[in-house]
C-alpha cells in the first residue's frame, strides 16, 4: 500500500444513536490501520428505503445532498450500514445514468448553493478494508487471532444486492456465494461458519408493521448459525445488528428455542484481532454479551 | 467449430426426485455428465432424461426463454432452464451442482411444482387491462413511447415464478401477494389506459398481503431473468398509494412519513420518536422491553445529546424545496 487511505465517512443514523459500538470500532479500526476517516457531519439520512416509498425526488436529492459533501472534501464517501450504502449508491446511479433527473435534482440543489458533480464513489467500510487496504496488508497485522473461534458471517442484503448497482463497490462479490466476510473473518483467525441464510434477509424493513415476519427471518439465520455450531455471529450492517441482538429474546419467543448467538459488528472482529481492547469496541453495548471477550 | 475444439466439463449432479404418487419423501439421484461450454441448464435436464432416466419429469416449451415454464433451482438460485447457461453455474458453484424444483414442499413430480398459490395471488389483482374500449375504433390507438416507458418494463414478465419462489416473505408469511404479483398490478396501474388503478391499489394496499409487507430483499430484482425488478414495481405501488392520496393511516404509512418529519427537524433520525409517531401510543407497550434493554446498554440517546445535523437550515430548506408528496 502506497498511499494513505482517506474517506469521508457517513455515519448514518444508527450508528450515532442505537449502535454507538458501530462507530466507536469504526474508528478506532481506521486509527489502528492508519485509515483517515473525514467525519461528514452534514451528512442527513438516508432514508432507510423508507422515505423512498414515500418521496422519491426528496429521497433523491436528500441523498445526492450527501454525495456533495464528499466531492467537496474530494473523498470517496464511506458508509457504515448496508442501507445507507444501498440509498447511497442507488441515488448515485440513477442519476449518473439519467441526464434530465441529474439536472432535476441539481436544480434544488443549486438553490442551497450545492451541485453534484459524480467524482465521488461510494463503499461500505468492509470493502474499503477488504478492497481497498487489503487482506494481505490486514494479515500482517494481525496481533491477536480469533483463534478456535466458529464465526458465522452474516451479509445482510443491501450490500450484496442488486449486484448491478453495487458490483463495483464490492469488488463484484456474488450474491449467491458471497465470501469477503468470510474471508475477513479468516485473515482474523477464526473459523468462517457456512449455513444457509448467511447471505438471506433479516426482516428487519417490516419490524413495526410485520414483526412475525422480521422474527421468523432473523430467527431463521440465528438458529442457522447455533446449528452450525457458531460461538457468534458478524455482520456489516447495524439494522441487522438490532434485529438479530437487540430482539433475539422475542425471536427465540417466535421460534420457540432459546436462542443466545452474540452478534458482533464487523469492525469489532478487526478490532479484537488488531489487539484493540474490547471496551474501546463497544463490546459492552451488546443485549446478548460476547462472554468470551469480557 | 468442430467438437473437440468446445470446451467442456465433467458435472456431479443431484436430481431432486420424488413421484407424489408413489413416493412418502423425496430423494437425489446423482448423474455424472459431461458439460459443454454451448449447453444452458435445459440441455443438461434433457440430456438426463434422454439418454438416463426417462422418467425424470421437468416443465419446458418454448426454449426461447419466453414461455416461463422452465424454472427451477440450481444450488437454491432460481434460474430459467433455458437461458442459464452452465458454465456461469459452474464458475459460481463449483462442479456438484444440485437441481430443485422451484419450491421442494410443492413438487409434484421431480422439477414439476403445482404453482397454483402462484396463480392464485397473480389473478388477485386484476392482471388484465381495464377500459372501456370502443369496439369499432376508426383508427389505431396509439400509445406513445414516453407513455409506454412508464410501464418501466413490468410487461417483460414471462410468469416464470422465480422471483416468488426466492422471496423470503412468501416463504414465512404466506399470505404475501409477492414480487411477481406485485410487479404485475404495476404493468396495469402504470399504463395510461387503465381505469382500475384505484382498485388495484386497494388490494395490494392491503396490511398483511399487501407492499407493507415486502422486506426489501432485492431477491426478486437480483433473480428475475427478464430483468423485470420487482422490488422497484412495489415502490412505484408504494409511492402510487400516496400519491392518489388513498394510503391507510397505518403503522407503516407513518413510518415512512415519518423519516421526512424527522429529517426536517433533526438531519437524522429520531430513531425513538420515530418509533412513536408510526405505532402512535397504543402501539408502544409492545416495544417496552427491547426499550429497557436498549437503554441499559447505551442504545438510546437522551434526548438533549441526539444528533443533529450541521447545516440543519440547509436541509429544512430543501425538504421545502423538494417535497412533492403529501400525507
Ligand atoms: S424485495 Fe420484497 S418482493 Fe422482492 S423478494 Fe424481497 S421481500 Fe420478496
Ligand atoms: S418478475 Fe421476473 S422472475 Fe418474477 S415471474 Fe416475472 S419474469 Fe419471472
Ligand atoms: S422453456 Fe420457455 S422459458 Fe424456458
Amino acid at each position: 500500500m502506497a498511499k494513505k487511505l482517506k474517506y469521508a465517512l457517513y455515519t448514518g443514523c444508527t450508528a450515532r444513536e442505537s449502535t454507538p459500538e458501530l462507530l466507536q470500532s469504526t474508528l478506532a479500526v481506521a486509527e489502528k490501520l492508519g485509515i483517515e476517516l473525514e467525519m461528514l457531519d452534514e451528512a442527513s439520512c438516508c432514508g432507510a428505503s423508507h422515505l423512498q416509498d414515500f418521496d422519491d425526488h426528496l429521497s433523491l436529492v436528500l441523498n445526492t445532498r450527501n454525495l456533495c459533501y464528499a466531492e467537496k472534501k474530494d473523498l470517496p464517501m464511506v458508509t457504515l450500514c448496508n442501507t445507507c450504502q444501498l440509498n447511497s449508491s442507488m441515488t448515485k446511479h440513477r442519476i449518473d445514468e439519467n441526464k434530465e433527473l441529474r439536472e432535476r435534482v441539481n436544480n434544488d440543489l443549486r438553490q442551497v448553493g450545492l451541485e453534484y458533480k459524480g467524482v465521488s464513489d461510494v463503499k461500505h467500510f468492509l470493502y474499503a478494508i477488504v478492497e481497498d487496504f487489503g487482506l494481505d496488508n490486514l494479515k500482517n497485522k494481525i496481533i491477536k487471532p480469533l483463534k478456535n473461534f466458529n464465526i458465522a458471517p452474516f451479509y445482510g442484503c443491501h450490500n450484496i444486492r442488486p449486484s448491478e448497482i453495487q458490483g463495483h463497490n464490492n469488488g463484484h462479490e456474488n450474491p449467491y456465494v458471497p465470501n469477503s466476510l468470510d474471508r475477513l473473518i479468516e485473515v482474523c483467525g477464526g473459523k468462517s461458519v457456512d449455513y444457509d441464510e448467511k447471505n438471506k434477509c433479516c426482516g428487519f424493513h417490516v419490524d413495526l408493521q410485520s414483526p412475525e415476519t422480521a422474527n421468523k427471518l432473523s430467527g431463521n439465520a440465528l438458529l442457522g448459525a447455533t446449528d452450525a455450531n457458531a460461538d457468534f455471529m458478524v455482520t456489516p450492517c447495524p439494522l441487522c445488528h438490532l434485529n438479530l441482538d437487540v430482539k433475539q429474546h422475542k425471536i427465540g419467543e417466535t421460534m420457540g428455542r432459546e436462542i443466545n448467538m452474540p452478534v458482533l459488528h464487523m469492525p469489532q472482529i478487526v478490532g479484537l484481532a488488531l489487539g484493540i481492547p474490547a471496551e474501546k469496541l463497544g463490546l459492552n453495548h451488546h443485549v446478548v454479551k460476547a462472554v468470551y471477550f469480557e | 467449430m468442430s467438437q473437440d475444439q468446445i470446451a467442456s466439463k465433467k458435472v456431479l449432479f443431484k436430481a431432486f426426485r420424488f413421484n407424489a404418487d408413489k413416493d412418502i419423501l423425496p430423494y437425489y439421484e446423482e448423474y455424472k455428465l459431461i458439460v459443454t461450454q454451448e449447453d444452458v441448464v435445459l440441455d443438461v435436464l434433457n440430456k438426463i432424461k434422454w439418454e438416463h432416466s426417462g422418467s425424470f419429469s421437468y416443465r419446458r416449451s418454448c426454449r426461447h426463454g419466453i414461455c416461463g415454464s422452465c424454472a427451477i433451482k440450481v444450488n437454491g438460485k432460481a434460474v430459467l432452464a433455458c437461458k442459464e447457461r452452465m458454465f456461469d453455474l459452474i464458475e459460481t458453484f463449483g462442479t456438484e451442482l444440485i437441481l430443485d424444483p422451484l419450491n421442494k414442499s410443492r413438487a409434484i413430480k421431480d422439477l414439476i411444482i403445482d404453482k397454483k398459490d402462484f396463480w392464485d395471488k397473480y389473478s388477485s389483482v386484476q392482471p388484465f387491462l381495464i377500459a372501456n374500449v370502443d369496439k369499432n375504433p376508426a383508427k389505431e390507438n396509439i400509445i406513445s413511447q414516453k407513455v409506454a416507458d412508464k410501464l418501466l418494463e413490468a410487461d417483460y414478465c414471462i410468469q416464470c415464478g422465480a422471483c416468488y419462489y426466492s422471496c423470503p416473505a412468501v416463504e414465512v408469511n404466506p399470505e404475501y401477494l409477492g414480487p411477481a404479483a406485485l410487479a404485475k398490478a404495476y404493468r396495469f396501474n402504470g399504463d395510461v389506459r387503465d381505469e382500475a388503478k384505484l382498485d388495484r391499489l386497494d388490494t395490494v394496499n392491503e396490511m398483511g398481503s399487501g407492499i407493507w409487507n415486502c422486506v426489501k430483499c432485492f431477491e426478486c430484482t437480483q433473480v428475475c431473468p427478464k430483468e423485470v425488478n420487482p422490488m422497484d414495481k412495489i415502490t412505484q405501488l408504494h409511492l402510487q398509494t400516496f400519491a392518489e392520496g388513498v394510503a391507510d393511516n397505518n403503522v407503516a404509512t407513518r413510518h415512512a412519513v415519518g423519516f421526512k418529519h424527522s429529517i426536517e427537524k433533526h438531519g437524522l433520525l429520531d430513531e425513538s420518536g420515530l418509533v412513536f409517531y408510526s405505532e402512535g401510543i397504543f402501539g408502544m407497550p409492545q416495544h417496552i422491553p427491547e426499550a429497557i434493554n436498549m437503554l441499559k446498554n447505551g442504545k438510546i440517546p437522551m434526548p438533549w445529546s441526539l444528533p443533529k445535523s450541521k447545516n440543519l437550515a440547509e436541509i429544512k430548506k430543501l425538504v421545502k424545496i423538494s417535497s412533492t408528496a403529501k400525507f
